[in-house]
């Protein structure tokens, strides 16, 4: 049978989860998703796509309904190869509507290490799958 | 201190700061990416929309409807821009309030293929939603809480008290699903 725990511990407890709640995380803009399927295993550092940025110059519609993009984080298997030949992201950036695929860096701007995911707002973080 | 603590707590967790981290600080860009001096700071983008106290603290509807914003609504010519102005009823029986569904907010964002018929049938009244799925990212849950307004905002969806519907669907029928 499981003692009580005790004042100190709970008191303890208490200040623990308060500190966690005090000190702002760092952490990445609502719903920037982080794409890491091939990246690093390509000697790349993962993509991040900032949602924010994308909806202020593109409707929703324009890349999960013209381009083909599924609405799952991680659910796309884009390959540079698709985008330079005007697939998927390669639709814009293209050197017209925005930068062109040469300019890796801009893309490819993730902190090493980081698994695909999209950084959620609420309790669950996100979708519960991907 | 404790006082402090609490008091910082409850400001970032209403979000009443509307602060931004700098790329540099997000934990998700790589602060040696030399992309960062090149890249656009959340802050600077969105400190100028509408502001919220959820998500990307910005009223994304209200940035589109008051010209704040005006993204693309097609890249291809010949794609037809679907909007839909019809509201639904769902959880007309529940212990929440009734949730009205506004298909024209979300299809100026969306098309209708993106919702229908994989996450729900077009048919008013075949679908069973779920706040445990929605919690899990399905149905409503695939864009609230990932990308559109959190599930904290529960009144945002259940948003009318059930004399309110009952007057509006003796009222207007073609409202009533």
């Amino acid at each position: 049978m499981r003692g009580r725990p005790s004042a100190a511990a709970m008191v303890a407890g208490f200040l623990a989860a308060l500190q966690f709640l005090a000190v702002p995380l760092a952490r990445a803009e609502y719903a920037d998703v982080l794409i890491n399927k091939r990246s690093e295993k390509e000697g790349m550092r993962p993509v991040v796509f900032p949602h924010w940025f994308h909806r202020i110059r593109f409707r929703c519609k324009v890349c999960h309904n013209e381009l083909g993009f599924k609405m799952r984080a991680g659910g796309n298997d884009v390959l540079m190869v698709d985008i330079i030949e005007g697939k998927f992201c390669g639709m814009c950036h293209n050197g017209q509507i925005a930068w062109s695929p040469e300019n890796c860096d801009l893309c490819h701007s993730g902190k090493p290490g980081t698994p695909t995911q999209i950084f959620g707002g609420h309790e669950t973080s996100g979708p519960g799958r991907w | 201190m404790v006082a402090l603590g609490v008091a910082a707590a409850s400001a970032s967790v209403l979000g009443q700061d509307r602060s931004w981290l700098p790329l540099s600080k997000d934990n998700v860009h790589d602060p040696l990416s030399p992309a960062l001096r090149l890249l656009q700071e959340p802050g600077e983008a969105l400190s100028k929309l509408p502001p919220d106290t959820a998500g990307n603290m910005v009223r994304w509807v209200e940035a589109l409807e008051t010209g704040a914003i005006n993204p693309r609504t097609n890249i291809f010519p010949e794609t037809k821009v679907n909007v839909l102005d019809l509201d639904n009823w769902l959880n007309t029986n529940g212990s929440m309030p009734v949730v009205k569904f506004p298909h024209r907010q979300h299809t100026l964002w969306l098309d209708c293929a993106n919702c229908h018929e994989h996450l729900f049938k077009s048919k008013a009244g075949a679908n069973k939603l779920s706040m445990l799925q929605i919690l899990n990212g399905e149905q409503c849950g695939v864009c609230h809480g990932a990308v559109s307004f959190p599930l904290t905002e529960c009144s945002r969806c259940h948003n009318t008290t059930f004399e309110e519907y009952r007057r509006q669907v003796q009222k207007g029928p073609e409202a009533k699903k």
